[in-house]
């Protein structure tokens, strides 16, 4: 298999020219039909779709909570009433916190606390969304798994729970729609 | 191994003798890419890469596509349409992985009818041939079996009437149908099976298509002349071969790219063409579609499955001589599989002392008779059976086994062949005057 | 030979395959001009709309789309809702069965737009989100489907032909009325005529003439059975354009490669 030699005024260069374009056409198309393969595995349009839920508060009444569903999880909703509130702010100082934060800061509006209901110790679901639920010493939630209370700002303040309740990233669209996540 | 004589690989760097001792990986790539392969090969010996791609494609799409469908009867057909509708690009991975069946026909179908002009399947290339032979049996129960994951109308109904077909066997028919489905009728277990089985398929094709190019590397590829390489010596060799890296690779490429090109054209803009609408519609046990069709891949071989009914004088005759045992729907099975056995030993009917059809006169005739007869079926396959349909399957099934059974042993006995050249060297310097120089 | 042959391969096989399409045979079906018919077709969002609003107003009495998810209305290309009309359009006409409400004893609400179009209230009415691509097998001549290819002729087509194929005439077998169909296999079905013109008021003062009405439905069922026609016409676009250019260029290559070994001379 010996090359004859090409007519001497062409160039190295210019002669290899149409090797590289149809490798390097080759390669694009290639990771262009790779790409879909590996696209195919990341979320599918219905999961994606309940990345984030929107939620009507209109029916629900100061003083009562409900619970939704976001990304499997339960959602904690708590229109808490004045006083609530108020012995939340209350605490807010106190020292014997174990994951210190202010109320301020986990309820954006103070009316609406919306929490994860998942206790940070080892996963339970924290009692307290049903009226005649135990309520723990602090009159939040009760985890009755191994004993964790909450307040009513969701703060961790007596048990085995190293955190706080966590907080889900929600926003309130109108006054009474509020999306999550 | 008699091979053709050429270069072999030769470690150089320390790494590269340690491991070449160890385990000759290198060396085996090595010698299968740069294997001296005929350098007078014509188009049609571009559909072994083309097949090639095609397993490649089915596999990778196929695992893609498994990881969001579900084999359950109350689930499959809705999770096809999660595949169509929510998945990323998953319209496209289904539609690439529907179409590229008929794409993986269309290839086999070319290189089998190839094989059967060019003398590929004689001496000594049986083994590729009957290798080839089992290769395109397991792509047909793949395709079929796969054919039943969407659980559509057609899905079922091709499910039921295949099976049936085993049912036809005399005495163990039935139990043998019974345990194929896994229960009275097709459903959920039969699903389930299939299912496992499409998966594993294609990896057992895998395995048989190495086996395939590992005996047409021991033997040396044909040619569109017949005639063998020189094996005398390397140069010799060489003057009748160019090395498979690059010249065929690239020439290969270049097909299968103008192929892909129309592939990925029907996927793009009529995906739906090549399938049946009915299997849009979720399966259902109580309702029969007006006419089933298997898909165009198998209508040659379903036309000689209907063509052998009751009234037919051959029929008649076997089913006399066994006592009834082979009836018309037996007959008809056994009619199916024949037409296929008799391609696979296509070695030893065929006389002739010529290998390629370009040099044998009264067979090129016959040939282009079989192409059409071929191609006949496949209509008349998807029609209905009556008048004059079933005269036209008759006479196509008919001759599909006079060629192999009849007219193959025979002339090669009564047709006087031309001469081929001499050598693959001299047929390609015929071919670029310039070359010889 | 060879080229010969492969000529009558090709016509052959364009012949043959089309056959397993021949299936159902009707009564005439007039071809229609739509507006995603061709390769570079894209679905009208003005007659989805419409189409939608007919669905919603007469077939989805006793028919469902199940296998379509609401929000997908919202997708590009396709109806064109905003989020906010998904939103309303669903929770207006829809409910659905919840199981997680009333503490797992379940309940109805209001759709959302991660819910999937009901299915249908009548069981004897077939689920329509895929009913223009399972009546795409009509079209001849003699079972090619070469129609289709042609002319565009398919499920569309027929599904305009049913709604406005009803001659009138009726038929009681077995204490189930039939009504007479020209486009219906069998000429009987029974679904009784819905579309008399005028079955729905369009904001924008579009016809709605009962053809125009089976148009702009045929046009919404065509959407929903293949709601990434548009993507997959893209997709096919881009991937002819990338391939053409490499086959060019293999092309090339593989003159250049072997020109030495044919004895002629390229300068490329």
């Amino acid at each position: 298999m010996t090359e004859t030699s090409a007519p001497p005024e062409v160039s190295p260069a210019r002669r290899d020219f149409i090797y590289y374009a149809t490798a390097g056409t080759g390669a694009v198309a290639a990771g262009a039909a790779t790409w879909p393969l590996i696209n195919s595995m990341n979320p599918s349009a219905d999961v994606a779709a309940l990345a984030s839920i929107e939620v009507d508060l209109e029916g629900i009444q100061v003083g009562t909570r409900v619970t939704v569903k976001w990304q499997g999880k339960p959602v904690f909703i708590d229109r808490r009433t004045e006083a609530q509130i108020a012995l939340a702010r209350a605490d807010d100082t106190a020292t014997d916190l174990i994951d210190p934060a202010l109320d301020a800061e986990r309820a954006e509006r103070p009316e609406w606390l919306v929490v994860i209901g998942i206790c940070t110790h080892l996963g339970c679901v924290p009692l307290g969304q049903d009226s005649g639920d135990p309520l723990g010493e602090w009159e939040g939630w009760y985890c009755p798994c191994h004993g964790s209370h909450y307040d009513t700002a969701g703060r961790i303040r007596k048990g085995p729970a190293p955190r706080n309740l966590d907080l889900p990233p929600y926003t309130f669209v109108t006054d009474t729609r509020l999306r999550i996540g | 191994m008699s091979g053709i004589p050429h270069d072999h690989y030769e470690p150089k760097t320390g790494f590269e003798k340690w491991l070449h001792q160890r385990l000759p990986v290198v060396g085996l790539a090595y010698d299968t890419l740069m294997i001296p392969t005929p350098k007078n090969l014509n188009w049609w010996w571009i559909w072994g890469i083309v097949l090639a791609f095609c397993l490649v494609l089915q596999i990778v799409t196929g695992i893609i596509l498994v990881m969001h469908y579900t084999p359950n009867v109350d689930l499959a057909f809705a999770s096809v349409e999660h595949i169509m509708r929510n998945v990323n690009g998953g319209y496209m991975l289904r539609y690439l992985h529907a179409n590229g069946a008929s794409l993986f026909f269309v290839a086999v179908y070319i290189h089998m009818f190839r094989g059967l002009f060019y003398g590929s399947y004689k001496a000594p290339r049986e083994v590729t041939w009957i290798i080839g032979m089992l290769i395109y049996l397991m792509m047909m129960g793949t395709a079929f079996m796969g054919y039943v994951l969407p659980w559509g109308q057609m899905s079922f109904w091709g499910a039921t009437v295949i099976t049936g077909l085993f049912g036809a066997i005399p005495f163990i028919g039935e139990p043998i149908q019974t345990w194929l489905l896994g229960g009275p009728a097709v459903g959920n277990p039969t699903l389930n099976r299939f299912f496992s089985l499409h998966y594993l398929l294609p990896f057992v094709i895998a395995a048989l298509v190495a086996l395939h190019i590992w005996a047409f590397h021991t033997t040396g590829n044909s040619n569109p002349t017949g005639v063998e390489v020189r094996r005398g010596s390397k140069e010799e060799a060489e003057k009748d071969t160019l090395p498979f890296w690059p010249y065929f690779v690239i020439k290969d490429l270049f097909a299968l790219s103008l192929i892909l090109l129309i592939f990925f054209a029907i996927v793009g803009f009529m995906p739906n063409y090549l399938g049946h609408p009915d299997n849009y519609i979720e399966a259902d046990p109580l309702m029969t579609p007006a006419f089933i069709v298997p898909e165009w891949y198998f209508l040659p071989f379903y036309a000689i499955l209907r063509a052998f009914t009751a009234d037919v004088w051959a029929v008649q005759f076997v089913s006399f001589i066994t006592g009834g045992i082979v009836d018309a729907k037996f007959f008809g099975v056994l009619a199916m599989f024949g037409a296929i056995a008799v391609m696979a030993v296509a070695p030893w009917l065929d006389t002739s002392s010529v290998r390629s059809g370009q040099y044998r006169p009264m067979f090129r005739w016959w040939y282009r008779l079989l192409v059409i007869d071929f191609l006949v079926l496949m209509w008349v396959g998807a029609r209905d059976t009556n008048f004059p349909h079933d005269w036209i399957s008759l006479i196509g099934a008919t001759y599909w086994f006079a060629y192999f059974l009849i007219i193959l042993p025979l002339l090669g006995l009564i047709e006087k062949p031309e001469t081929p050249p001499a050598t693959i060297e001299e047929d390609f310097n015929a071919h670029y005057p310039g070359a010889a120089e | 030979m060879i080229k010969k042959l492969t000529a009558t391969a090709a016509l052959a096989l364009a012949l043959t395959t089309g056959g397993a399409i021949a299936a159902v045979t009707g009564g005439p079906i007039e071809d229609e001009d739509f507006s995603f018919e061709g390769p570079f077709g894209t679905y009208d969002q003005n007659q989805l709309q419409r189409g939608l609003k007919i669905f919603t107003e007469v077939c989805a009495s006793c028919h469902g789309l199940k296998f379509v998810p609401l929000r997908s209305l919202a997708d590009e290309g396709g109806v064109g809702f905003t989020m906010d009309q998904v939103r309303a359009y669903a929770a207006e006409n829809f409910e659905v069965w919840d199981p997680d409400l009333e503490d797992g004893d379940g309940d109805f609400r209001a759709a959302k737009p991660t819910d999937p179009f009901p299915e249908g209230n009548d069981p004897n009415a077939p689920d329509l989100s895929l009913m223009a691509k399972a009546r795409a097998g009509f079209s001849g001549p003699a079972g090619t489907g070469i129609n289709q290819l042609v002319k565009g002729l398919g499920g569309t087509e027929y599904i305009t032909a049913f709604l406005t194929g009803f001659t009138g005439e009726e038929m009681e077998v077995a204490g189930s009325v039939l009504y007479a169909n020209k486009a219906f296999p069998g000429g009987w079905t029974a679904m009784p005529p819905q579309l008399y013109g005028e079955d729905v008021e369009f904001d924008d003062g579009s016809a709605n003439d009962a053809h125009s009405e089976a148009v702009d439905v045929a046009a919404f069922l065509m959407w929903t059975a293949e709601p990434k026609m548009m993507a997959r016409q893209q997709a096919g676009f881009v991937a002819v354009m990338l391939l053409t250019l490499l086959t060019v260029l293999l092309y090339l290559t593989n003159k250049k490669l072997w020109a030495p070994h044919k004895g002629k001379k390229l300068d490329l």
